[in-house]
């Protein structure tokens, strides 16, 4: 899992079947201290995040897999927390 | 899952059998404010896009799924063509509030 912070969102009409009523959202990679880490990428939404929320991803199909669809839905990117706070030694 | 812009068409006769009628396209994968980010690769396409299309793809075992036979040999299908791109960089509040020091607290 890493943490994120969600900068907007995409918009796709054609798209593979089970895209079809997912949230895909923009998310950035940030570091513990919540500076910018990496470039951004998509990730389907299953916590109802909004722009700006820092957030919890997983990167990884089976996560998403079963967060999302059935065993055969090619999804690899989802949003699984919203982020309260983080304590930093 | 990524954004791209389909770059380039590939033509290939000589493949394994579970590619074969699927098209393969070259896709320069792009970050939110459409700047490169990495190199150019090929995908498999599941979307009928083409050379010029902002699309979204996924990699790993994931873009296998796309193909009837689920264990070709694929890394990267492109699964969306995208319409629109919504950054929401001016209204986003800076929540510093989520990140505390230990040393803040005390």
């Amino acid at each position: 899992m890493i943490l994120g912070r969600i900068k907007g969102n995409i918009v796709a009409s054609a798209q593979y079947p089970c895209y079809d009523g997912q949230r895909i959202l923009i998310v950035q990679p940030i570091d513990e201290k919540g500076d910018d880490k990496g470039d951004s990428f998509l990730a389907c939404d299953a916590a109802q995040a909004a722009p700006g929320d820092v957030v919890l991803v997983e990167r990884e199909g089976n996560t998403a897999r079963q967060l999302l669809g059935t065993a055969n839905d090619p999804f690899h990117a989802v949003i699984v927390g919203i982020v309260d706070k983080i304590s930093n030694k | 899952m990524q954004l791209a812009k389909v770059v380039g068409t590939i033509v290939s006769t000589q493949k394994d059998n579970s590619l074969k009628g699927y098209k393969l396209l070259m896709i320069q994968p792009l970050t939110d404010e459409l700047k490169p980010s990495g190199v150019a690769i090929a995908a498999i396409d599941a979307v009928q896009a083409g050379v010029g299309d902002l699309v979204h793809w996924v990699t790993a075992r994931e873009a296998s799924l796309v193909m009837e036979n689920s264990f070709a040999p694929v890394d990267a299908a492109i699964t969306g063509i995208v319409d629109q791109v919504n950054r929401e960089i001016d209204v986003i509040k800076d929540k510093k509030e989520i990140f505390v020091s230990e040393t803040d607290e005390k």
